[in-house]
């Protein structure tokens, strides 16, 4: 009865995307009508951001979609999970299910079906989508309860899962590419949900646009992959490169080639150098969008890429290099802007772009394994972090800056308590999950044949400074003295339950998730591991390695790693518990170097003089010389033409029949003679 | 005698006619040069039609003359009426048609 | 005999056909016309087409010119208010266009040869008489609806008031 479920494996997309329908139709013929009668009445709309505004006489229509938008992902979580079990019930050689949809292209050769695949890796990828996108469906509920465009809200979200649920779920790269689209497209439109907003407009358009550069370079990729291989397929992909590395097809060149395009592709949608700009800007949209998208799912997606496609990074130490390089120093570097930020929002942001990179870090020493586990983990704790942020912004109608915060501790408990739990397991406290996963990705940077002892020093600094930021974080918002404004003092409250119990459970989640990696040496079984060998097995060889190096060496660099931690948390401790005069003196002491960090490292600046002027001052002189003046002038100058013949043309109707009877007569003379001429 | 000398004369008629057709003024005359075409195309039938000792070229003669009568007498009406009109019977000031 | 006679009865045709078409006044016209078709019913007759020469003198000579001639004087344009014919650019082009469409006529001519036969009799009344009424009976037929028609039109289009 149970292996009966993968059978109806479609149902996992396909339940968001009935979500998709039915809010769709919803939010097209219930919502919009209202919302552009308001508009057309001139009332005051409040669509900004913040709650606590004139409460709307709830349209019955919002029942239904409150009920349909998080129902259909806590449905497509059902099924992922009955599915799962169902794969784990085979037998480890026999963990891979694939579902033909349709034939979709069928072009000679070319063959690449929409076709779903089920494997230990995006099992473990459907399960936190649709378990954490479940609970982000159902915070959003009582979040966005006040606004006006809630049909449309539910719709967007659904279309990313579904889209997400594509991206992870196809059997092929076109097929992921086009959930990868999606994603980028749903993240457009969810970052822009207060599109009335210049900023949320700005933040959403510079995402897309961000984005599509790094999918350039995934489309590149995609093209040389099928040129080299004949297929999109995984399992042929990865089936084929013995033979075609043996017969000189598949040079190391090539797969260099076809990683570093996707890796681009990954930088764009995962937020690394140098396409990370967006993230922070995305901020804008609503704090659950936030949640989903930049913390737990959209940007996740890259990882899962470079992961699935392990087998190709292998072949190239090149591209190894590269994708671990950029994803350490992307850790590094973002971790420092983040100690400066005062939008409580930007701080998480800065993080996840930080989490992201360690990732990358993780696959490119060849520990995917650990790239995976951490994915999972971080998708735990930065969503709790990201909806209890919003609990906070919440619970302050709308005030985002933590210079603006402190004493919520007793206002909030729930909230704090979760999002202390969440710091904790970001920071990398043992025993909580962001520990072991954390650990596992700095002991293979160092252990591993692909690692290397400076990777290993940057992200253990890089966890330090994490621990640092986050804990400054939660001192700022949640103790000392209230620095709060008085009417925003005055309707402080705890939160409904629609938006607690997702923090709650995902706290839960935060402490418990790690326990499935616990690695050997501190006395567990790793079935994390041992789940993902299938996918990962084949020339991970950095698993073996561990078997090298000595015990010792490795609780003692784990020891070393929570050591740094807590230097962290009791700097931050100091600096804002204890001597909380120190932090301005600092920045006062080193203006400079304190301006460049807080503004950034003016990256956004330097982008916009050095690429985007330059764009659109070559965007302008095409528009003016070339469409302008050259294909106008074209335009134009063909209607010129044509009414300067039939000027001419028309002159020979003079009105006299004689004239008429002589082009007959014209006529006839050509006529014979080319007959007498033939 | 063989055909080639009257069909000659007929191209000259007929080149004749034309020439006033194109060349005149005056309705009256360009009437008339039509009739003289007609004629032209007349005398290749019958020289042609004798040659060949089938009466076809003298019955294609008489239908052309037929044709010739009444396209004159309906031709001559039209010039009445417009002299009506216009008081012109000159073919330069009766171009409504022009550009 | 025949050639003389052609030559003479051409030349009278083409001298006539040219004074036709140069005349100021449209009387002169044509009278001149009416030499010209007389030549022309004679070199039918030389070719032995008697019916279609007697014809020739009956109906063009005898009726169409008449009607020229008496629309000539009911519409009576004075001297003065004649149009002025200069010579222009289309006159030339006129004469140089139908000189080479006569050349080409010429050249084309003298390609076909054609089957020589004698038959004298094929112009004669009984011949044209005998095809006119079986094997072009419907022509026929239609010639005289065709005449009805033609008499109709131009009773309406030069009566005052219809």
């Amino acid at each position: 009865m149970v292996t009966g479920i993968l059978d109806y494996l479609w149902l996992i997309p396909g339940l968001p995307l009935l979500g998709v329908i039915l809010n769709g139709a919803i939010a097209l013929f219930s919502e919009r009508p209202l919302l552009l009668a308001e508009a057309a009445h001139g009332e005051e709309g409040h669509g900004h951001g913040d709650s606590h505004g004139a409460h709307p006489a709830p349209a019955p229509y919002r029942k239904l979609v409150a009920f349909i938008g998080p129902a259909t992902v806590g449905a497509a979580f059902v099924v992922s999970l009955l599915s799962v079990i169902a794969l784990a019930a085979r037998s480890p050689h026999d963990r891979l299910f694939v579902q033909v949809l349709f034939p979709w292209i069928q072009a000679g050769g070319f063959s690449a079906p929409a076709a779903l695949q089920l494997d230990p890796l995006s099992s473990v990828m459907i399960l936190v989508v649709t378990g954490v996108g479940f609970l982000i469906h159902v915070y959003s509920v009582g979040y966005m309860s006040h606004e006006k465009a809630f049909a449309r809200y539910f719709v967007y979200l659904n279309l990313f899962t579904f889209a997400m649920l594509i991206l992870v779920l196809g059997s092929n790269y076109l097929l992921m590419f086009v959930g990868w689209e999606g994603v980028g497209l749903c993240s457009y439109l969810l970052i822009g949900y207060w599109y009335e907003k210049k900023s949320a407009s700005d933040a959403g358009k510079k995402a897309f646009i961000v984005n599509r550069i790094g999918d350039f370079g995934f489309i590149l990729g995609l093209f040389l992959l099928f040129w080299t291989f004949g297929t999109v397929n995984y399992t042929e992909v990865f089936a084929k490169i013995p033979l075609l590395s043996a017969n000189g097809v598949l040079t190391t060149e090539i797969a260099t080639a076809i990683t570093l395009l996707f890796f681009l592709g990954a930088t764009g949608k995962s937020a690394q150098i140098p396409l990370y700009v967006w993230l922070p800007d995305a901020m804008e949209g609503p704090t659950p969008v936030s949640a989903l998208i930049h913390a737990a799912t959209m940007v996740t997606a890259g990882v899962y890429m470079v992961a699935r496609s392990n087998a190709l990074y292998l072949l190239s130490p090149v591209s190894m290099g590269v994708v671990a390089a950029v994803g350490a120093a992307t850790a590094i570097f973002s971790a420092t802007i983040g100690i400066t930020q005062n939008d409580i929002k930007r701080v998480l942001a800065y993080s996840t772009v930080s989490q992201l990179g360690y990732m990358f870090l993780a696959c490119g020493v060849g520990a995917f394994t650990a790239g995976i586990f951490h994915l999972m983990t971080h998708a735990f704790f930065k969503a709790l972090l990201f909806l209890g942020s919003g609990s906070v912004i919440h619970a302050l109608s709308g005030e985002q800056d933590m210079r603006k915060m402190g004493s919520l501790k007793k206002h909030l408990p729930i909230t704090f308590t979760t999002m202390f739990i969440a710091t904790l397991a970001i920071a990398g406290i043992p025993g909580l999950s962001g520990f072991f996963s954390k650990d596992e990705i700095l002991w293979k940077a160092f252990s591993s044949e692909h690692g290397h002892l400076v990777l290993w020093a940057v992200g253990a600094l890089a966890a330090g400074v994490t621990a640092f930021y986050m804990f400054r974080l939660v001192f700022l918002t949640f103790f000392g003295a209230s620095r709060m404004e008085p009417q925003v003092e005055k309707h402080v409250h705890e939160s409904p339950f629609s938006m607690t119990v997702p923090l709650m459970l995902l706290a839960v989640l935060s402490v418990i998730g790690g326990w499935v990696g616990i690695p050997e040496v501190l006395g567990g079984h790793n079935h994390f591991e041992a789940w993902l060998a299938p996918v990962f097995g084949h020339g991970a060889a950095g698993v073996h390695e561990a078997a090298h190096h000595p015990v010792a060496l490795e609780l003692g660099l784990m020891a070393g790693s929570v050591a740094v931690a807590l230097c962290g948390i009791g700097l931050a401790y100091y600096l804002y518990r204890v001597r909380t005069e120190k932090p301005k003196e600092i920045a006062e002491t080193v203006p400079t170097l304190y301006d460049v960090v807080y503004n950034k490292y003016y990256v956004d600046e330097i982008y916009d003089i050095f690429i985007v002027r330059k764009i659109v001052d070559g965007s302008v002189w095409l528009w003016r010389a070339f469409d302008a003046a050259f294909i106008d002038g074209i335009v134009n100058g063909i209607a010129a033409a044509v009414r300067g013949a039939g000027d001419g043309v028309r002159r020979l109707q003079t009105g006299v029949v004689g004239n008429y009877a002589f082009s007959l007569l014209l006529g006839a003379v050509l006529i014979v003679g080319y007959i007498l001429a033939r | 005698m063989e055909p080639s000398a009257y069909l000659l004369l007929s191209g000259i008629l007929f080149g004749i006619g034309v020439v006033g057709v194109v060349a005149r003024k005056n309705v009256l005359i360009i009437l008339m040069s039509v009739e003289i075409m007609l004629n032209g195309v007349n005398v290749a039938f019958i020289a042609v039609g004798s040659h060949l000792g089938d009466p076809t070229g003298s019955v294609f003669a008489f239908m052309v003359m037929t044709v010739a009568a009444a396209e004159a007498a309906v031709g001559l009406a039209i010039l009445i009426a417009i002299y009506r009109l216009k008081e012109t019977i000159d073919v330069t000031e009766l171009s409504v048609l022009k550009w | 005999m025949e050639p003389i006679l052609f030559v003479l009865f051409g030349a009278i045709a083409v001298g006539g056909a040219i004074m036709v078409v140069t005349r100021k006044h449209p009387m002169s016209s044509a009278l001149y016309l009416i030499l010209t078709l007389f030549a022309v019913a004679a070199l039918f007759a030389l070719r032995q087409a008697h019916f279609l020469a007697a014809i020739q003198v009956i109906v063009y000579a005898g009726a169409i010119v008449v009607l020229f001639i008496f629309v000539i004087m009911l519409v009576n344009v004075p001297e003065d208010k004649l149009p002025v014919e200069r010579a222009t650019v289309m006159q030339v082009l006129g004469v140089v266009a139908a000189g080479l469409l006569i050349l080409e006529g010429a050249v084309l001519a003298r390609r076909f040869l054609l089957p020589s036969g004698t038959a004298a009799d094929a112009g004669s009344v009984q011949a044209v008489g005998k095809a006119l009424f079986t094997d072009y009976l419907l022509a026929f037929e239609i010639t005289s609806v065709l005449l009805l028609a033609a008499v109709i039109g131009a009773i309406t289009l030069a009566k005052k008031k219809i």
